[in-house]
C-alpha cells in the first residue's frame, strides 16, 4: 500500500496562468502608467509626489460632491481659513452644485496650496529610515559611553547642569511635538502640509524620548544622578520660565501655520538653537561631556536639515504668491512682531544657565548675537524683513 | 530593547507629560462627552527608540517582498477579475487611513489622560505609513499589471464618482462632529475593532487564492499595527464609561458607528470578495462565514458583549439586523448587482459570472441562482457591445434604485426602503437605521439633551443630482474615466482587451439622459410620493418588479 492512496487532496486555490502583466496586450491606455491627475514640481513626478499627492481631497477640483461629513457649523474637510495665510485662488468660492450643474470644479491645482511639496520627500519609507538610524545610532553611542564609563569624568556641576537642564528641555520637545505639529496635521489644506508637520511632530516626540531615555541611563550609571530633577526645573526654575510660557503660548495659536512658523522660523533659532547649540553643545566638551553632544545633536540636526527645510519651502512661496504676496507678507510681519520679543524674553530669561557650568561656555550675548544672524538669515530665505523687535 | 528595559522606558517617557502653568491650549474640537482626569494606563507600552526600527524592518520585508513578486512575474499570475476591483479599493482606502492620522488631534484635549497621547501620536504616524504604503502598493500595480486604466486616474476617480462617497464615510467620519464620536468610537471602537478585521484579514486571504501575493503582504503589515489602536480606542472607551452621563451618548453612537460600517463595509468589502474572486472551492469560506467569525462571533461576542457590565448599552438589535441583510436579504449580492449595474459611472472592469461562479453562489447562499442568475445571464448577454446598450439602460427586469441619504450605497432591499422630509426635502433612506441617523443621531438635540458638538450630514449627497440631464458620454468625459484613444471607456462590463469590443464614447451617446431619482422624487405631489414608495418597496429581491397577481 502506498501513503498516496491514504492521502487525500489538500484544499487549495490553484494558480492559473493569466498573463496579466504590463504589456501583454495593445490597447487604449496600456502604456499610461502615471498618476495622471496632479501636475509634478519638476519634470518627472516623483516617489514622494506618487505615495502623497491628492490623497486629501479638495472640493474645489475634484471633489465633486463636496465633503460630506461635518462638524455641528456645517463645516468639513479642511477649511482654508484655519490659517490667516492665503495662496492664490484661495479666495475663489467652492464651485457650485445643483440639478445639472456637473462635477467639475477649477482646473488642478485650483490654489496655490497644492503646490507645496516637501523637499524632503517623506513619506513612510524615508521617515522610518530616518529614524531607525538615529534611535540606533543614539543608543550605540550611549552605550559606548557606559562601557568606556565616559560618565565618571563629569564633574558635580556639569552632572547637575545635565540632569536639570538637558532634562528640560525634553519638555519643550515633547510639548511641540503633540501639541503644535501633531495638532496641526488635521488643519492643513492638503496632504503634503499635513504631512510633512506630523512627520516634524514626530521628530520632536522622538527627542523628546531620546532625552527621557538618556536621562534614565544617567540616573543608573551616576552615582547620585537625580532623575526628576528636569521636572523642578521645568516647573519652577526662573531661568526655564520664560521658556515655559512661550511653549504654552505656542499650543494656544488657533491658526496652524502661525503655530508652525512661530516655532520654526522664530522659537527655534531664537530659543532651541541658543539653548542647544550655543550652551549645551559649547559647554559640554569643556565639561568633559562628549556624550551629551550626540544626544542633543540629533534634535539639533532634525531641525537644522529637515524641519526648517521643509518648512522654507512652505512658506517661501507665499511671501512671493503671485495673488497673496502683500498679504502673506503683512501676516508673517505681525507673527513676528508678536513671536519675537516673546521669544527673546525667554531667552533672556534662560541667561543664569550660562554661569553654571565650571568650564563656561562662550558668552551669553555672543550666542544670541548670533541666534539673531541666523535668525535674520532665514527671513531672507523667505524673503522677509528683519523685524524691529530683535533689537530689543 | 529588552522586555524589561521597554517596560522601565515606557515608565520613564511619562515625566514628559506637563499640564500648562500659564496658558489654557487652544480648544478646536468640541465634544459633549465629559471626562474626569483619570490615570487610564497606556495598555501597550510603546517607545519610540523601539518602535522606529520595527518598523523600519517591517518596511524592509514588505518591499523585499514587492521586489520578488516583480522578479517573479506575478503579475503573470494574477486574476484581473481580482485586480481590478483593487482600483476601487485602493482608490478609497488611503484616505480613510490618512484621516485616522489626521483625527488623533480631536482627542488631545478631549480625553485628559497624557499617557493616552502618546499612543495617539504613534497611530498617528502609523496611520501615515499606511495611507502611503497603500498608495504605494497601488502604484505598483498600475506600473506591472496589464490595465493601468483606473489606477493611474485613481485619486480623481474617487474624488467625483459615487463610489467615492460611499468609501468617504470611513474616512470623514473620523475628523469631523463630536471628537470622541468621531476619533474614538467611529475610528477606533467599530471601524478599527470590528472591520478592519475583514479589510485586512480575510480580503489579502482571498488576494492570495487570486494570485496576488502583495496585497497580503501589505495588509498584513498594516494589521500588525491595529492592535496599538484598539488598545488606543479601549482605553478611551472604559474612561468614557466611567462617566454615567455620556452612557446615552455612547449608546447613540455605536448605533450610528455600527450601522454605517456594517452599510459601507459589507458593501465593499462582501463584493470584493464574493464577486471579485476567481476561486470557487466549496470549502473556502464565503463572506457571510467570515462575517460571522470575524465580526459576529470575535468583535460581537468576545469584545463588546462583555464591555455591558460597565453599562455599555450594545445595539444587539443591530447587530442582529446587520447579519439578517447578509444572510437572509442578500445585502452583498444587492450592492455587486448594482455596481455591475451601474458599470458605465465606474473605473474599473467588472467580470461577468459563469456557471462555475452560479454553482459556488447556489452552494454558499441557496436559492442565490432563483434570484440573481437571470440578471447575471443578462449582464453576460449584454457585455459585449452589439448593437444593444450598457445593461442600465435595456430591459432586464432592474428597477434602478435610489440612494441613501445617510449611507450614501443606494436602498437595495427594497422592502426596508424609508423616507422623509427633511430640512425642506424628501429624502429615501436604505433602512430605518440609516433614517434615525440622519433624522435623531446628527442633530443638535438628543432625547432631549443638548449636543451642540454633534456632527452635520452635509454636501450634495445624492451623486446623479449633479448629472440631472444630462448625456452619459458627457457624463464620463466630465468625470475623466475615458482611456488615451480619446474615447475607449476605463470601465468594461468584461475583461476582453480587444479594442473592438470595448465600449466608447459613441456608443454612450446614443443612451437615454442621466435621470437624478431624487430630483424626480421632489418634483412629485405627496400622494404620488406615497404611491412611489408603495412601489418601490414591493420590488425586489434583485430589483425585481413584484409579481403581477
Ligand atoms: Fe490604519
Ligand atoms: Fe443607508
Amino acid at each position: 500500500m502506498t501513503t498516496a492512496e491514504q492521502t487525500t487532496e489538500r484544499s487549495l486555490p490553484k494558480p492559473q496562468f493569466t498573463d496579466a502583466e504590463a504589456g501583454a496586450k495593445v490597447f487604449p491606455d496600456s502604456t499610461a502608467r502615471n498618476y495622471n491627475y496632479f501636475v509634478p514640481q519638476k519634470r518627472r513626478q516623483t516617489h514622494y509626489e506618487d505615495v502623497t499627492v491628492e490623497v486629501q481631497p479638495d472640493p474645489r477640483h475634484y471633489l465633486a460632491q463636496g465633503w460630506i461629513y461635518g462638524f455641528s457649523d456645517g463645516r468639513g474637510g479642511y477649511p482654508l481659513d484655519w490659517t490667516a495665510l492665503k495662496a492664490w485662488g484661495s479666495d475663489r468660492p467652492e464651485p457650485e452644485r445643483f440639478p445639472g450643474s456637473g462635477g467639475k470644479g477649477y482646473d488642478w491645482p485650483a490654489h496655490g496650496w497644492h503646490e507645496f511639496r516637501d523637499p524632503n520627500e517623506e513619506w513612510e519609507l524615508t521617515l522610518y529610515k530616518y529614524n531607525a538610524n538615529v534611535v540606533r545610532q543614539l543608543a550605540a553611542n550611549v552605550d559606548a559611553a557606559r562601557q568606556t564609563k565616559a560618565f565618571e569624568q563629569w564633574n558635580p556641576n556639569w552632572v547637575s547642569f545635565v540632569e536639570s537642564h538637558v532634562g528640560a528641555w525634553m519638555h519643550v520637545e515633547h510639548g511641540l511635538g503633540l501639541y503644535v505639529f501633531s495638532n496641526a496635521n488635521r488643519r492643513g489644506p492638503t496632504n503634503m502640509h499635513n504631512t510633512a508637520v506630523a512627520v516634524n511632530g514626530m521628530h520632536r516626540i522622538r527627542t523628546a524620548q531620546d532625552l527621557a531615555l538618556y536621562n534614565l541611563t544617567l540616573s543608573e550609571e551616576i552615582e547620585g544622578f537625580d532623575g526628576s530633577a528636569h521636572l523642578e526645573a521645568w516647573n519652577s526654575d526662573p531661568a526655564w520660565q520664560g521658556v515655559r510660557r512661550v511653549a504654552e503660548q505656542l499650543t494656544c495659536v488657533d491658526d496652524w501655520a502661525e503655530a508652525v512658523f512661530a516655532v520654526n522660523v522664530v522659537f527655534e533659532p531664537l530659543i532651541g538653537e541658543l539653548f542647544r547649540s550655543h550652551l549645551v553643545q559649547q559647554a559640554s566638551p569643556r565639561n568633559g561631556d562628549y556624550v551629551t553632544p550626540t544626544v542633543v545633536g540629533a534634535g539639533e540636526h532634525d531641525y537644522a536639515t529637515r524641519d526648517l527645510r521643509y518648512t522654507i519651502a512652505m512658506f517661501e512661496p507665499l511671501v512671493n504668491d503671485k495673488e497673496f504676496a502683500d498679504h502673506n507678507k503683512t501676516t508673517m510681519d505681525q507673527w513676528l512682531s508678536v513671536w519675537v520679543p516673546r521669544c527673546l524674553e525667554a531667552a533672556r530669561a534662560m541667561q543664569p544657565l550660562w554661569s553654571q557650568p565650571d568650564a563656561k561656555p562662550p558668552r551669553f550675548e555672543d550666542g544670541l548675537d548670533r541666534c539673531k544672524s541666523r535668525f535674520t538669515g532665514i527671513l531672507s530665505d523667505l524673503g522677509l524683513e528683519t523685524p524691529k523687535e530683535l533689537a530689543q | 530593547m529588552s522586555r524589561q528595559s521597554v517596560a522601565k522606558a515606557h515608565q520613564k517617557i511619562q515625566e514628559l507629560a506637563w499640564e500648562p502653568l500659564y496658558h489654557e491650549p487652544v480648544s478646536q474640537y468640541g465634544t459633549d462627552y465629559t471626562f474626569s482626569k483619570a490615570t487610564k494606563k497606556d495598555p501597550l507600552k510603546q517607545v519610540l527608540r523601539s518602535y522606529f526600527p520595527m518598523q523600519e524592518e517591517k518596511d524592509s520585508r514588505v518591499y523585499g517582498a514587492s521586489d520578488g513578486a516583480i522578479r517573479g512575474n506575478m503579475f503573470r499570475q494574477v486574476q484581473e477579475r481580482w485586480l481590478e476591483w483593487q482600483k476601487l479599493f485602493l482608490s478609497i482606502i488611503p484616505l480613510p487611513e490618512i484621516s485616522a492620522a489626521r483625527a488623533m488631534p480631536l482627542l488631545f484635549h478631549n480625553v485628559p489622560n497624557p499617557e493616552l497621547h502618546n499612543g495617539q501620536a504613534i497611530q498617528m504616524i502609523d496611520e501615515v505609513r499606511h495611507s502611503t504604503i497603500q498608495q504605494n502598493l497601488k502604484r505598483l500595480y498600475m506600473n506591472n499589471y496589464i490595465d493601468p486604466a483606473g489606477f493611474n486616474s485613481s485619486l480623481r476617480n474617487f474624488q467625483n464618482d459615487y463610489c467615492g462617497t460611499i468609501g468617504r464615510q470611513f474616512a470623514e467620519g473620523f475628523i469631523t462632529g463630536d471628537a470622541i464620536t468621531a476619533a474614538s468610537i467611529y475610528l477606533t471602537i467599530v471601524a478599527e475593532t470590528a472591520f478592519t478585521n475583514t479589510l485586512f484579514v480575510a480580503m489579502p486571504a482571498e488576494a492570495a487564492a487570486n494570485g496576488d501575493y502583495l496585497l497580503p503582504t501589505v495588509f498584513h503589515s498594516v494589521q500588525s499595527d491595529e492592535s496599538r489602536h484598539i488598545s488606543n480606542g479601549y482605553a478611551t472607551l472604559l474612561m468614557a464609561l466611567a462617566d454615567e452621563g455620556n452612557h446615552e451618548l455612547l449608546e447613540r453612537d455605536l448605533r450610528y458607528a455600527w450601522w454605517n460600517n456594517h452599510r459601507v463595509v459589507d458593501a465593499a468589502i462582501g463584493t470584493f470578495i464574493e464577486y471579485g474572486t476567481k476561486d470557487r472551492r466549496k470549502d473556502r469560506e464565503s463572506y457571510a462565514e467570515m462575517w460571522r467569525r470575524w465580526i459576529y462571533d470575535d468583535y460581537y461576542r468576545s469584545y463588546l458583549v462583555p464591555l455591558e457590565k460597565y453599562g455599555l448599552v450594545i445595539p444587539h438589535d443591530l447587530i442582529e439586523e446587520s447579519w439578517n441583510q447578509i444572510w437572509n436579504k442578500g445585502y452583498v449580492h444587492e450592492v455587486a448587482q448594482f455596481f455591475c449595474t451601474g458599470w458605465v459611472a465606474n473605473y474599473w472592469r467588472m467580470d461577468p459570472m459563469t456557471d462555475k461562479d452560479f454553482e459556488w453562489f447556489e452552494y454558499k447562499y441557496p436559492g442565490w441562482y432563483s434570484k440573481y442568475g437571470a440578471w447575471w445571464e443578462n449582464y453576460n448577454r449584454l457585455s459585449i457591445p452589439n448593437g444593444h446598450n450598457p445593461i442600465v439602460f435595456e430591459d432586464v427586469d432592474y428597477a434602478y434604485p435610489h440612494r441613501c441619504w445617510t449611507c450614501m450605497v443606494p436602498c437595495l432591499v427594497r422592502e426596508d426602503m424609508v423616507m422623509a422630509d427633511v430640512d425642506g426635502q424628501t429624502r429615501t433612506y436604505c433602512h430605518e437605521a440609516c433614517k434615525w441617523t440622519d433624522t435623531v443621531a446628527f442633530r443638535p438635540t438628543f432625547h432631549g439633551r443638548e449636543t451642540p458638538s454633534m456632527g452635520r450630514l452635509i454636501g450634495k449627497r445624492e451623486w446623479e443630482t449633479l448629472y440631472h440631464g444630462w448625456n452619459w458620454a458627457d457624463v464620463v468625459s466630465d468625470m475623466g474615466y475615458v482611456r488615451d484613444d480619446g474615447k475607449t471607456m476605463v470601465a468594461q462590463p468584461h475583461l476582453n482587451l480587444d479594442p473592438k469590443k470595448m465600449w466608447t464614447l459613441d456608443h454612450l451617446r446614443r443612451c437615454p439622459p442621466l435621470q437624478s431619482p431624487n430630483v424626480l422624487l421632489n418634483e412629485m405631489s405627496k400622494d404620488e410620493q406615497k404611491a412611489f414608495h408603495a412601489d418601490y418597496t414591493a420590488h425586489g429581491p434583485a430589483g425585481k418588479a413584484p409579481v403581477k397577481a
